[in-house]
């Protein structure tokens, strides 16, 4: 059997990391029969929701504040076989499974979330969770590495390649070259490389392009451009990914693919984050912003 | 090393020890360190850096913000509860660490060599503490009932984590109504306890001062004084205060040595503050002067000549009935600690003395040890600014090395160089110093000893001085094939 791949997906909040996620981990599974280990590193605790049909997943850390210590927990306790076709029992569809675990956090504004995240995943650690049975275990962690804590699935040992999750818009572009940044401060330690960004698309002006030229200049793959579609919507409102909720749809092909090229993915790179100056220049030559003159900074509208 | 005069053979050191430092770090510690004399003119007194950060990489003898607001304002005051906010370590390991003697019934009304810690564990830190906070300061009221109010004392995780512990004792006040009060003095603030000391300092400012219920009732006389920074190590505010008191004033609060709550709100009564340790106290005395109009006085009551000079400064202060008895007070006392002095100036004459402490001891002890008639050769602070090395100026009697957070590699080479025959420094330094065969005297908590401040104290210190420099070990502490002795 092969050798067990750690991924993860980083990107700006909101930008659909985690449905992503979701959707292309449960293809690697329906149409390849990986075995997944979803590890949700995320207070919001939303990594595992579609995968396990429920709202939100009993978290490692609320668990552990509920028994005393983290110490106190056991595997089975936090880790939860993923719903039907996902579930290691049935093998009607797939010989695949996906478990899931969320390591949680705090209430928003209390606490330190990113601490959280590094008990969580020592505690798999130690426990065994990334067992021999496992081809991928897969880390979703919230928005920009603002913190050591969030880095810590990046750090030596643990997830070897990034997938950055972004869109043709500005900030999501700007938060994929920032992730580049962090994961270039851990790759010469670590070991660990970028392997690719996913365009999610926005279907704004020139994104394909833009995505493209972006992943060029890092030095890495734009690994596919993921096309906007309501099935995911729909999918999401029954906790369903699409390949479960429209398996013969365009779009649980588009993850298909998406799933495909992870999956034979050999371009694993340390990146080479751009400077703000080139980022921008980059956006002016796509015409997402107009070559603004020295004077006009600043000024409102109707000033310039 | 060549002989010539002690300032030679000062500098000479100086420039021995800068010279195994790598570039940055020798122009960082040069001006850490220095020689001045009475008569010398832009001295190391005058030109020391101080209150910087410590060169990495060395072992410092500071201690952290927590430290100084935790261990020293604080944690004396007897019929308060200091809550330890965060894990265990910080609260254990400072543990009673200062011997503040007080009076009380300790663990009902009185509480300071207990350890009170919400004993953070990872959960706490993931998601937040406040909650865990509340609950101790409900305990806390629950099983101490006698206690007049909490101090909450943050050790570094509160910062990291943003707690908002200034909100959990606010509530807490309305509650209880009792003075809850949360220090932010978080470890890794500032660069030694000195910051700790002025944060505690404002807090008191800004959560005692105001509280006039204290003040209310208070029936006042036009001798009223209040001793500011005298922790009572040893019983020290005890032996200042019976002087005071024979000399006719009347002592309103001790800070915060054996003090009350209460006593710190009603310091803003007194006729004078009266300063000892000026580093850790001289904000809260200068808002005191600013805010109700206290004058404050340094004084100093380490030996009779000098505590004889600061009786006389204090009754300057006061009417002819309190100068008349300020002389009696001395003339009594004198005739005390002159036998003191015949009895062990002869077996200490001559003696030389290094000393490395914190606060305000680097100067202050000089006056003792000269009563004695032992020398000063080198003194320094731990986490001393500016002012207290001016102020040292007055106190050294002839050249004087000056040095300013000196690390342990520093210290044992200026050991080994000016070879005094006494070190008294903290308890980090006590036993390199005894292992090399050097009497030593630990001057952070007087060696279990003390108190050494007023006349009554000067027996003791001559006795402990004694003790340490003539105790018949050292003539054993040298293998019988060696023959040269250091130290004797």
């Amino acid at each position: 059997m092969a050798e067990l791949r750690q991924i993860a997906f980083y990107g700006k909040g909101g930008i659909g990391k985690s449905t992503t996620s979701q959707n292309t981990l449960a293809a690697m599974c329906h149409y390849y029969g990986k075995k997944i280990l979803i590890v949700g590193c995320d207070p919001k605790a939303d990594s595992t929701r579609l995968i396990l049909h429920e709202k939100a997943q009993s978290t490692i850390m609320q668990l552990a504040s509920e028994a005393g210590t983290v110490e106190d927990l056991e595997l089975e306790d936090v880790c939860k076989p993923g719903a039907g076709e996902f579930h290691p029992d049935n093998t009607d569809i797939t010989e695949g499974y996906i478990n899931c675990t969320e390591s949680g956090g705090p209430e928003p504004g209390v606490g330190c979330a990113g601490r959280g995240v590094i008990t969580a995943i020592n505690f798999l650690e130690e426990e065994g969770a990334y067992d021999d049975d496992l081809d991928f275990v897969s880390y979703d962690v919230l928005g920009d590495v603002v913190c050591g804590g969030f880095a810590m699935p990046i750090r030596e040992g643990k997830a070897q390649e990034i997938y950055i999750v972004m869109s043709g818009e500005m900030m999501a572009m700007y938060a994929a070259n920032n992730i580049s940044k962090g994961i270039l401060k851990y790759a010469n330690t670590g070991g660990v490389r970028l392997a690719g960004l996913i365009c999610n698309a926005r279907m704004t002006d020139k994104e394909y392009d833009l995505a493209k030229h972006l992943a060029k200049q890092i030095g890495t793959q734009m690994i596919h451009f993921v096309p906007r579609s309501n099935h995911v919507q729909r999918a999401e409102l029954r906790r369903m990914t699409v390949v479960e909720f429209a398996p013969n749809s365009d779009q649980a092909f588009e993850y298909r693919e998406l799933a495909r090229k992870i999956i034979n993915n050999d371009l694993k790179v340390i990146p080479k984050p751009l400077e703000m100056d080139d980022l921008e220049a980059l956006l002016m030559e796509f015409g997402l912003e107009e070559e603004v003159e020295e004077e006009a900074i600043g000024k409102k509208a109707e000033e310039a | 090393m060549v002989a010539g005069t002690l300032e030679e053979l000062q500098k000479e050191a100086i420039e021995e020890i800068l010279k195994v430092y790598p570039e940055k770090a020798r122009s960082n510690r040069e001006k850490h360190l220095g020689v001045d004399s009475p008569e010398g003119v832009k001295g190391a007194c005058d030109k020391t850096k101080s209150n910087k950060q410590t060169v990495p990489g060395v072992m410092s003898q500071r201690g952290c913000a927590y430290a100084g607001s935790k261990g020293v304002v604080w944690g004396p005051v007897k019929d308060m509860i200091h809550i330890s906010h965060g894990p265990i370590g910080c609260g254990q390991y400072s543990r009673a660490g200062r011997r503040n003697y007080y009076v009380g019934l300790t663990g009902v009304d009185t509480f300071v060599t207990m350890n009170f810690s919400t004993d953070f564990s990872e959960k706490d830190i993931v998601f937040g503490g406040d909650k865990k906070l509340k609950q101790a300061l409900e305990e806390i009221d629950v099983l101490f009932p006698l206690n007049n109010g909490i101090s909450i004392q943050s050790e570094c995780p509160i910062g990291l984590i943003g707690d908002d512990i200034h909100a959990v004792a606010k509530k807490h006040k309305a509650d209880s109504s009792k003075p809850t009060i949360a220090v932010s003095c978080e470890g890794f603030r500032g660069v030694s306890q000195s910051l700790g000391h002025h944060i505690a300092n404002d807090m008191i400012r800004d959560e005692v001062m105001p509280d006039a219920s204290a003040r209310k009732d208070f029936e006042s006389t036009p001798y009223d004084v209040a001793i500011i920074g005298d922790y009572n190590i040893g019983g020290d505010a005890w032996s200042s205060r019976i002087l005071l008191e024979e000399m006719g004033l009347r002592v309103i609060a001790q800070w915060s040595g054996d003090a009350t709550y209460k006593e710190l709100a009603i310091a803003p009564k007194a006729k004078l503050n009266l300063l000892h340790c000026y580093r850790s106290m001289n904000y809260i005395s200068r808002h005191m002067e600013q805010e109700f109009g206290i004058p404050w006085i340094e004084y100093n009551f380490f030996g009779p000549s000098k505590t004889t000079e600061s009786l006389r400064k204090i009754a300057a202060c006061f009417d002819d009935t309190i100068k008349a008895k300020t002389e009696a007070v001395i003339e009594k006392y004198t005739k005390m600690t002159d036998a003191v002095i015949e009895k062990y100036k002869p077996r200490l004459e001559g003696k030389k003395v290094m000393l490395y402490v914190g606060g305000l001891r680097p100067r202050h002890v000089i006056g003792a040890y000269e009563d004695l008639g032992m020398e000063i050769v080198g003194t320094g602070y731990e986490f001393g600014h500016g002012d207290d090395y001016k102020r040292t100026k007055e106190e050294i009697s002839k050249s004087t090395l000056i040095y300013d957070d000196v690390n342990e590699y520093e210290l044992e080479q200026f050991v080994k160089i000016l070879k005094p025959d006494l070190v008294a420094s903290g308890v980090k330094e006590k036993y390199v110093f005894q292992k090399m065969g050097l009497p030593f005297r630990q001057m952070h908590s007087w060696d279990y000893s003390g108190p050494y401040h007023g006349y009554d104290a000067f027996a003791i210190f001559a006795k402990d001085m004694d003790l340490a420099l003539n105790s018949p070990v050292w003539s054993h502490t040298k293998a019988p094939w060696t023959k040269t002795e250091i130290g004797a």
